[in-house]
């Protein structure tokens, strides 16, 4: 128990967060119910598949900059593809994109890999080929998605066996992105690719003499967050039926939700669920300022402090809850 | 009849850019033989030791394994081929539990098991992340993963380093056990007790050529210690020169440095003592008695929640290392890494500490600079062909450099926080005789030392502590091996009673915080 709550502590406290949230909301809202709740999750879509995309590569020891410009990349390159196409052309697609971020994300890890230079300036410099190469597919937001494929984040997913009101708290698009993240990331975390992605983070040094192929784990890991990106990518397409070209604000989203989600930014520590968690907590938080009815510039000062305060919080009860004198 | 070598390299060289790492170094290693590989700092052990595990590529020359060439491209490569270090540091992932390190390397749990309850382990919980385990257990468990695949040859880079006595014994008999068994050991140490007791055959190692290979018995360390150095260095103890050449200075009021009642959370209790002028007070304890805390305590990076700290009479507290430095007091730690600045020059790294002291903003008078800097290398004579990056010089040199910033500095108390870990012969005895001048200038050192011989070579006193007390204090005519290993386990002077060796290995907060 004392061990489950060290390591799982965080994600658990994110959790008691959230939840405070929501009630937060409903004290402010008294009318927010599972409508709502609807456009939150669907909001929340794209940024929680950039937090993902983010996480992997943080566990392994880098970072990404380029996670919002693939996003936004796979996301006309998806809209531009469909516009005009019959439905049955979507099933193309979408195994396109996905693979398309799968490669590049791969040349993000071979480009640190292979050339050495430090992955932080490798993905700046994708961030702006990546930003130029959407604006080629189209310059200004168009483009199309299949109607199945929008209905996939659209309205609520009925449970055989389960009242209508329990089904009405939860959308498709929350099952969507459960689906999505647990069929990659479970399998992943229980095989030995996963053990090394977060071993390379940990110690690199270790991780190499321990046998661990370590550019192949960076490469991958690489791909797979290249992978998450074009999900939300695709999601993007999906939830608003056209691409735009322009990134999104998901890059530095995806760094605080990976912070805030208990992910340690020098590799090694953390998992899925804290960040996923985390980008639901901003969300609503935004969402009750702006019930609030709160300047939207205060807004993000509110954000940002709450960022540090959240942190500091959790850093504070690490550091009262290890026995004394031990090495951090 | 004629064994075939298990493992036999022959003409290995490194180069990294001009300085040649290896040059010409050869390796040969019988099926169940422990076979030591010796040779002074920056000699190129760790060097070769890498090039076997497939961690770096050699320049030139071939590894024969089992009399097949054998092109070792990666660890994971080596391992296969039946090759397995374990290293001076863990390779142990810090941030995964015990269990998840082995699925990594492909481990079988069970034989593992077994290994570590062989080991001296009996209760390892292996759901434990590995960084919340001691650093002397981790090596023990690192040995006993690469001792669970059964390999033919086992590498082992200064194992017993850093381990208490208790676990160095099980480690080394279980090493012998190995050799009996068929297997072969490559092990590298500079314990010459070890490697008598131990080994069948030493290579050594000078200056990146094998200088040759000698059989152990009974006096041949002399013949290695000529062989490692190119010329002989006498042996002889620093307590008898020092008897010598040194009148006991005056004593004065005050003692240099006066703790009582020092307390420190579970660590330390009530410890008090005095370091003189003109004095080096070895501390002697086992692994995690709370000697790095004392440390800590008296280089101001830890405050003291109880008793006081008095510096020539005046009590002081510190709040931040930098006031125990105004107060002419540098700490010397173990682990060369946290005191110096690895990428940066020799020079730089000496200059620190009395460059940048605080209150000295500022340009830096370059010329006075160098001037001590200069001075303080000659005097240590620190081998500065590769000066540009600290971390580019052995680790005999490296801490040198650690010594040498705290003479620049013209620090009057210097703590010593076993300095001499891993460091070949011919450095330690440099560094012995330094603390020894040093004290002969009127400056009081405190050395903790994980090596008891040391003792008696460079103290004037000898400080026990055990479990956060100080159990014993006596002077260094009494304090030979037997008597100080005693007092280390906390039996009282005098007593002949066997010394456990399955004493509680665990430091006392791990045990507490145990669920």
């Amino acid at each position: 128990m004392t061990r489950f709550l060290r390591n799982q502590g965080w994600v658990a406290g994110l959790l008691a967060l959230l939840i405070f949230l929501f009630v937060v909301t409903r004290l402010i809202q008294p009318g927010y119910g599972s409508g709502d709740f609807g456009s939150l999750v669907r909001a929340v879509l794209p940024y929680a598949f950039a937090v993902a995309a983010q996480t992997v590569v943080v566990i392994a020891g880098g970072i990404d900059l380029s996670v919002a410009a693939m996003m936004a990349l796979t996301s006309v390159t998806a809209a531009s593809m469909m516009n005009g196409a019959s439905e049955e052309y979507a099933f193309f697609v979408v195994p396109f994109v996905l693979a398309m971020g799968l490669v590049l994300g791969a040349l993000n890890g071979l480009l640190i890999v292979v050339t050495r230079v430090p992955d932080i300036v490798v993905t700046l410099a994708t961030l702006f080929v990546l930003q130029g190469a959407a604006l080629l597919v189209l310059d200004a937001p168009g483009g199309a998605a299949a109607e199945w494929l929008k209905a996939t984040v659209v309205g609520t997913m009925p449970i055989p066996g389960l009242p209508d009101w329990t089904d009405a708290w939860v959308p498709k698009a929350l099952v969507l992105l459960v689906v999505c993240l647990f069929v990659v990331w479970l399998p992943l975390r229980r095989s030995r690719l996963g053990l090394s992605i977060y071993a390379i983070g940990s110690n690199e040094l270790a991780a190499f003499r321990s046998g661990v192929p370590v550019a192949r784990t960076r490469i991958f890991a690489y791909a797979l967050s290249g992978l998450f990106a074009a999900l939300g990518g695709l999601s993007l397409t999906i939830s608003t039926g056209i691409g735009a070209p322009i990134p999104g604000p998901y890059l530095l989203a995806s760094v605080a939700a990976v912070v805030l989600g208990g992910v340690a930014l020098g590799g090694g520590k953390g998992g899925l669920l804290g960040p996923i968690i985390a980008v639901f907590v901003l969300r609503l938080v935004r969402t009750d300022l702006t019930l609030l009815a709160i300047d939207p510039n205060v807004t993000t000062i509110i954000e940002g402090a709450i960022m540090v305060a959240v942190v500091m919080f959790g850093a504070f009860i690490t550091i009262r809850g290890r026995p004394a004198g031990a090495t951090p | 009849m004629i064994t075939n070598p298990l493992l036999d390299a022959m003409g290995v060289a490194k180069n990294y850019g001009a300085v040649a790492a290896l040059r010409n170094a050869s390796l040969s290693v019988l099926p169940g033989e422990v076979h030591a590989l010796m040779g002074a700092n920056g000699a190129g052990k760790s060097t070769l030791v890498k090039i076997l595990t497939g961690a770096i590529r050699s320049d030139a020359g071939h590894v024969l394994i089992r009399g097949e060439a054998r092109d070792v491209r990666s660890p994971a490569a080596a391992r296969r081929a039946g090759l397995l270090p374990v290293y001076q540091e863990p390779a142990l992932i810090p941030d995964l539990d015990v269990l998840s390190n082995l699925r990594l390397t492909g481990t079988p749990v069970e034989p593992f098991r077994a290994w570590v309850r062989e080991l001296g382990i009996p209760n390892l919980d292996i759901r434990e992340t590995a960084r919340h385990i001691p650093l002397a257990v981790l090596r023990v468990l690192d040995l006993a993963r690469a001792l669970a695949v059964e390999p033919d040859v086992l590498l082992l880079d200064e194992m017993t380093a850093a381990l208490p006595a208790n676990l160095a014994e099980k480690v080394l008999e279980v090493v012998r056990r190995q050799g009996d068994s068929g297997r072969s050991v490559i092990f590298i140490s500079h314990r010459f007790v070890e490697i008598s007791a131990l080994c069948d055959r030493a290579t050594v190692l000078r200056d990146g050529v094998t200088v040759g290979v000698v059989d152990i018995e009974p006096g041949v360390e002399e013949k290695i210690v000529e062989m490692m150095l190119g010329a002989r260095i006498e042996k002889t103890s620093v307590a008898a020169a020092r008897m010598a050449n040194e009148t006991p200075a005056a004593k004065d009021s005050h003692p240099r440095l006066a703790v009582r009642n020092l307390q420190l959370g579970t660590k330390l209790h009530d410890v008090s003592f005095d370091l003189a002028n003109g004095e080096v007070a070895g501390v002697v304890a086992l692994e995690g008695q709370g000697q790095d805390e004392l440390f800590a305590a008296l280089a101001g990076s830890i405050r003291p929640a109880g008793g006081t700290i008095a510096v020539d009479g005046a009590p002081i507290k510190f709040s931040h290392p930098s006031d125990a430095i105004r107060a002419g007091i540098a700490y010397v730690p173990g682990d060369r890494t946290e005191a110096l600045a690895m990428q940066r020059s020799v020079r730089e790294n000496i200059a620190l500490p009395f460059s940048a002291a605080p209150r000295k903003w500022g340009p830096i008078r370059v010329r006075r600079e160098r001037m001590v800097v200069s001075s303080a290398i000659a005097r240590l004579q620190i081998d500065t062909r590769a000066q540009g990056e600290v971390q580019r010089l052995s680790g005999g040199n490296q801490q040198k450099v650690t010594i040498a910033r705290w003479i620049a500095a013209d620090a009057r108390t210097i703590l010593c926080f076993d300095p001499t870990r891993g460091i070949d012969v011919g450095t330690k005895q440099e560094i012995y005789k330094l603390l020894r001048e040093l004290a002969g200038l009127g400056k009081s050192v405190l050395f903790y030392t994980s090596e008891l011989e040391e003792v008696q070579r460079v103290c004037d006193r000898v400080i026990v502590i055990f479990g956060g007390r100080v159990v014993d204090t006596f002077p260094v005519e009494l304090a030979d091996e037997p008597a100080l290993m005693r007092a280390a386990y906390g039996l009282p002077r005098g007593a002949r009673e066997d010394v456990g060796i399955l004493a509680d290995i665990r430091p006392a907060s791990d045990t507490e915080t145990a669920p």
